[in-house]
Parts: C-alpha cells; structure tokens; sequence
C-alpha cells in the first residue's frame, strides 16, 4: 500500500486530502501513478502538478513502491 | 534562524535578535510580508496557509543556502507562518545580514522570489464570495526569472 496526499486545490478536486491505494501491477513511477490517478481525477495530469515521493521532489520520473508517501502538488506560493 | 511556525511572530523582535546574531555584519536588510485586506476578490477576511512539513522545511533550508552561496552573507533570517491567519498580520520575516547594504538588499529580495514561487506551501484566501486559492502571479514568476 502506498499513501497518496493531496495539497491546496488538488484536495477539493479529489475530495480528500489523502488516501491509502495498493498500487496496480505495472504502476512504477510517477508518470504510471499520474496517468493512472489521472483517469478518474484529470487535474491530477496538469503540468503545474509535480509529484513529490517519500517528502522528495525530483525534476522527472521517479520510481514509486507500496510503502511511500507520494504527494501531489499543485503550483506553490509562499511569502 | 530558519522556523515555520502556526504562531504569531513580531517582526520587530525578529529582527532585533537578528541583528545581535550578526555583530561583525556593516549591514541588515528585512521585509515583512503581510496579509492583505483586500485582492481581486473583495474584502479579505482571513488567510490559510497549507504545508507540507517535511517538504517545505527543507525546501527553505535550501533557498536560505543558495542565497548564501549566491550572496557573501553574513547570515540570514527566514521566519514563515503556516495555519490560519488574519488581515494585517505578517506571513513572513526575512532578513539578510552582510558587510555592506548591496549584498544585503539583494539576498532579501531574491529569497523572498524564491520564497513566492516555490517555497511548498498553498495559500486559500477566505472573501465575500467564499475561498479561493491563490496562486503565483506572472509577476512573481517574472521576478523569479530574474535570478536565473
């Protein structure tokens, strides 16, 4: 099982802030899980939304197991 | 002194300490960034401010390091609110402390771009007409692109 978190406007899209998903066969990196999520909640497929894995944001793909805490983001603005 | 913190905090205390914490410094900049009454939407009634704490911690340990590598610092300040906030109550302290002013000026208004555009964390404006949530305007990202 992995953890799935959503933050800012991506949580009222989805309509929960996180969810515990056991990821399907063949669903291995970042780009599977937004393609994946993607079908039943589109915005998770927008450009701005990075995905951040185990509190890390890497530039591309990255892998993702059960056991990891993925966050979608949506574009960030502190200050 | 890097903290993000659901608490008030008083500007003038922060940078009061801040500036003892750098007696061999000639110079210290800082901008206090408030919540604002009005935008776009109307009256502003309150301000949230999501995070995600172990991403955005490190996210502006690592703004206060670039602005060190970029800028000779002799040290800086970043204080950031996160939670539930009202109209006129600062959002974020940053201060830089150099030899001299330029370096000073500089390392303040290039962490404060970075600190718009990409610090994690998301802001949701309460107004006349409900929530909304706001995100980084062109300018800010105008003002990023300055820095390269």
């Amino acid at each position: 099982m992995a953890t799935i978190l959503f933050f800012g406007r991506l949580r009222d899209s989805v309509g929960t802030n996180a969810l515990t998903a056991a990821l399907p066969e063949g669903v291995d990196d970042t780009d599977g899980l937004r393609a994946w999520l993607g079908r039943e909640h589109p915005v998770l497929r927008e450009t701005s939304v990075r995905i951040a894995v185990n509190a890390e944001l890497s530039p591309g793909n990255a892998p993702v197991a059960d056991g990891d805490e993925i966050a979608f983001l949506p574009p960030m603005s502190g200050g | 002194m890097i903290r993000v913190q659901a608490e008030p905090f008083a500007p003038d205390a922060e940078l009061a300490a801040f500036i003892v914490s750098v007696p061999d410094a000639g110079a210290v900049a800082s901008f206090v960034g408030l919540v604002r009454s009005e935008s776009e939407g109307g009256d502003v009634s309150g301000l949230e401010l999501e995070h995600y704490p172990a991403l955005t911690e490190r996210a502006i340990a690592g703004i206060g390091e670039d602005a060190r590598a970029r800028f000779a610092l002799a040290g800086l300040a970043i204080v950031h609110r996160c939670g539930a906030m009202a109209p006129g109550e600062p959002i974020v302290f940053v201060a830089a402390a150099a030899a001299h002013r330029r370096a000073a000026f500089d390392a303040v208004d290039y962490m404060m771009d970075r600190l718009k555009t990409e610090a994690p964390f998301w802001k949701r404006e309460l107004g006349p007409d409900g929530a909304r949530w706001i995100e980084p305007r062109d300018t800010d990202l105008k003002d990023r692109a300055r820095w390269g």
